[in-house]
C-alpha cells in the first residue's frame, strides 16, 4: 500500500504505540488517569473496556494530544510525542488515525471529500481550498470507498447517509491518513447491533491488511471479546486487566464494573 | 408531614417583577405627557391627507426616464457595493468575536466593541458623517451603508461560528490539519448557508436604506425625492415612492427565491 507519506520511520519501528506512566489530572490532585502503561505493536486489535467516566476517552485523546497529558510519555511509531507543540504536533498527529462515536463527518461536504479530509494534514491549504487534491490521493480515497462498500455514495452529501454508512466514511477517513495507529472512541455506541458487528469487522480487516494496531474503546463486552486479540480493562483510571479475551472472567468484569447483578 | 410548598417565584423575584411593571406604566404615563398633541392639527389630518393624495395623483410616469431612473440605479449600486464592503470588513471581525475561534477575551471584547459601535449609529447618521468627509454623493452613501452593515453581519456570523458543531473540528485537528484547512473544511461548510443568508437579508435591508440616505445628500433616489419634495412636485414624489415600493418588493422576492435554493 502507499507508504510514501509515512515519512521518517523507515517502517522499522513503525506501527507501534507505547504508553508509559501516563497521568492526566484535569483538576490538580484528582487524576482521571493514574499511571497507565501499555504497549501495542503491529497487527492487533485492542479493546479498552470500563465503566463510563473511567477515563477511556481521555486516554485516547491523550494519545493524539487532543488533550494534554499531565505526565508520562507516549511514543507513536518510535517518536515521543508527549512534549511536541505547533507544527511538530500536527506532523505527529498524521500517524494517529481516529474514529469517533458521533462520526464527526463534515455533513455538508460530499462523502469523497470527507474521506479526502484525512489527507488535510499533508495537503497544502491552497489545494484544500480549491479542492485540487492530488490524483494519487483521489485514487486512494476511491479505493477506500470501494473497501467500505460506499462507492456509489461518493458524491452524495455526508448527511444523506445512515449511521452505519457514516461510520464507514469515518473509518475510511482515518485510514486515509495512512496512520501507524488507529484509535476508535466507542465507534459502535450510536449504531444498531448488526451494524456494530460490521463496523468491528471493518476495523479488524484494516488492522490485518495494514498491520496497524487498532485501539477501540467499547462498552459492549461481548463485541470486545469477539473481535479483540487483547482486552484492557480500566476502572477508576487504572488498568485492572490486560490480557487475551479468553482470560477475561466474570471475576475480572466484577472488578472492572463493580456489582454482579448485571452478569447473568 | 407538612404539605410541601412550591411557588414559581421567590418573594424577591415577585418584588422585582412588580417593580418592572410599575416602571413600564410610569414610563408610558410620563411619555404621554411630553408628547404635545395639538388637537386642531389632529382633527385636520384627514383633510390634509386627502389633499396631498389629490396633488400626488396621477404619478408623473413620463418623469421616470428623465430624473428617476438614474437615481434608482445609483441607489441599487449603493446597496450592492455597501453590502460587499460590509462582507469584506465583517468576516475578520466575526472571526475575532467568536469565542471558539479566538480564545482571547480581550480580542473578543474588541470585536464586540466594533460590532456594537457599528450598530448603535443609524445609517442616516453614518451618512451625515461621511457626507461631511467625502462630500455629497454615492461614495458617502456606500460607505455609510457598509459601516452600518458590519455590526449586523459580523454579529450574526460570529454567532453562527460559535454554534458550529465541534465534532468535525476535532476530527480534522486529530488528522493533523493546519488551522486554515480546519477553518475551510470544518467551520466554513457549517456557516456558509448562514453567511449567504445573512448577506442576502442585509442586502434586502440596504436596498430600503439606500433609498433614504439620499435625504441627507448621500446619493441615490433619496436625493431625487428630497428635491421633488422641496419643489412641491407632488406627482414626482408619488412616482418616486412608487418606484421605491416596486424595487423593495422585487428585492424581497429575489431574496426569498435565492434563500430557498441555498439552504
Amino acid at each position: 500500500m502507499t507508504s510514501s507519506s509515512n515519512n521518517g520511520n523507515g517502517g522499522e519501528t513503525s506501527r507501534s504505540l507505547i504508553v508509559k506512566d501516563l497521568v492526566k489530572a484535569y483538576v490538580p490532585g484528582k487524576p482521571v488517569l493514574k499511571n497507565i502503561s501499555f504497549e501495542v505493536r503491529g497487527r492487533s486489535t485492542v479493546a479498552i473496556i470500563g465503566p463510563s467516566g473511567t477515563g477511556k476517552s481521555t486516554l485516547l485523546r491523550c494519545i493524539n494530544r487532543l488533550i494534554d497529558p499531565t505526565s508520562g510519555t507516549i511514543t507513536v511509531a518510535g517518536h515521543e510525542i508527549t512534549r511536541l507543540s505547533g507544527r511538530n504536533l500536527r506532523l505527529a498527529r498524521h500517524h494517529v488515525g481516529m474514529v469517533f462515536q458521533e462520526f464527526n463527518l463534515v455533513e455538508r461536504l460530499s462523502v469523497i471529500e470527507n474521506v479526502l479530509c484525512g489527507r488535510l494534514g499533508f495537503v497544502p491549504v491552497w489545494r484544500a481550498w480549491l479542492r485540487k487534491f492530488e490524483q494519487h490521493d483521489i485514487d486512494r480515497a476511491f479505493e477506500l470507498l470501494d473497501m467500505v462498500g460506499l462507492t456509489d455514495f461518493a458524491t452524495e452529501r455526508a448527511d444523506a447517509l445512515s449511521g452505519g454508512q457514516r461510520q464507514r466514511v469515518g473509518i475510511a477517513r482515518a485510514v486515509m491518513q495512512n496512520p501507524d495507529v488507529i484509535m476508535a472512541d466507542e465507534p459502535t455506541s450510536s449504531l444498531d447491533p448488526k451494524t456494530s458487528v460490521e463496523i468491528m469487522e471493518l476495523l479488524n480487516d484494516f488492522s490485518k491488511a495494514h498491520d496497524i494496531p487498532v485501539l477501540i474503546n467499547i462498552h459492549d463486552v461481548n463485541l470486545a471479546k469477539r473481535f479483540a486479540d487483547r482486552v484492557i480493562g480500566m476502572s477508576m483510571g487504572s488498568i485492572v486487566f490486560d490480557g487475551p479475551p479468553a482470560e477475561l472472567s466474570d471475576h475480572h468484569l466484577k472488578q472492572i464494573y463493580g456489582g454482579e447483578g448485571w452478569l447473568s | 408531614m407538612n404539605s410541601r410548598i412550591w411557588e414559581r417565584f421567590t418573594p424577591a423575584q415577585r418584588l422585582a417583577r412588580f417593580t418592572i411593571y410599575l416602571a413600564v406604566v410610569l414610563a408610558l404615563v410620563v411619555s404621554l405627557r411630553t408628547v404635545q398633541i395639538v388637537p386642531e392639527f389632529l382633527y385636520d389630518a384627514p383633510t390634509q391627507m386627502a389633499d396631498m393624495f389629490t396633488r400626488m395623483w396621477p404619478p408623473d410616469i413620463a418623469h421616470y426616464k428623465g430624473g428617476v431612473h438614474e437615481a434608482l440605479v445609483e441607489s441599487m449600486h449603493i446597496a450592492g457595493m455597501g453590502t460587499i464592503l460590509a462582507l469584506i470588513l465583517s468576516l475578520p471581525v466575526a472571526l475575532l468575536a467568536a469565542k471558539n475561534i479566538t480564545p482571547v477575551p480581550i480580542l473578543n471584547w474588541l470585536a464586540r466593541l466594533i460590532l456594537v459601535s457599528s450598530r448603535s449609529v443609524n445609517t442616516l447618521v453614518w451618512a451625515i458623517l461621511f457626507v461631511a468627509v467625502f462630500g455629497p454623493g454615492a461614495l458617502a452613501g456606500t460607505i455609510a451603508i457598509g459601516f452600518r452593515s458590519i455590526g449586523f453581519c459580523g454579529k450574526l456570523l460570529g454567532e453562527a461560528l460559535e454554534e458550529c458543531n465541534k465534532g468535525p473540528v476535532e476530527a480534522l485537528k486529530a488528522a493533523g490539519a493546519p488551522w486554515p484547512s480546519i477553518f475551510l473544511k470544518a467551520y466554513w461548510p457549517q456557516v456558509s448557508p448562514a453567511f449567504w443568508g445573512i448577506t442576502l437579508f442585509r442586502w434586502d435591508i440596504n436596498v430600503r436604506e439606500s433609498a433614504v440616505i439620499g435625504l441627507v445628500g448621500a446619493g441615490g433616489i433619496g436625493m431625487a425625492l428630497d428635491t421633488a419634495i422641496n419643489l412641491f412636485r407632488w406627482t414626482h414624489v408619488s412616482l418616486i415612492l412608487l418606484c421605491i415600493f416596486t424595487v423593495v418588493i422585487l428585492a424581497e422576492i429575489v431574496v426569498t427565491k435565492i434563500r430557498e435554493r441555498i439552504i
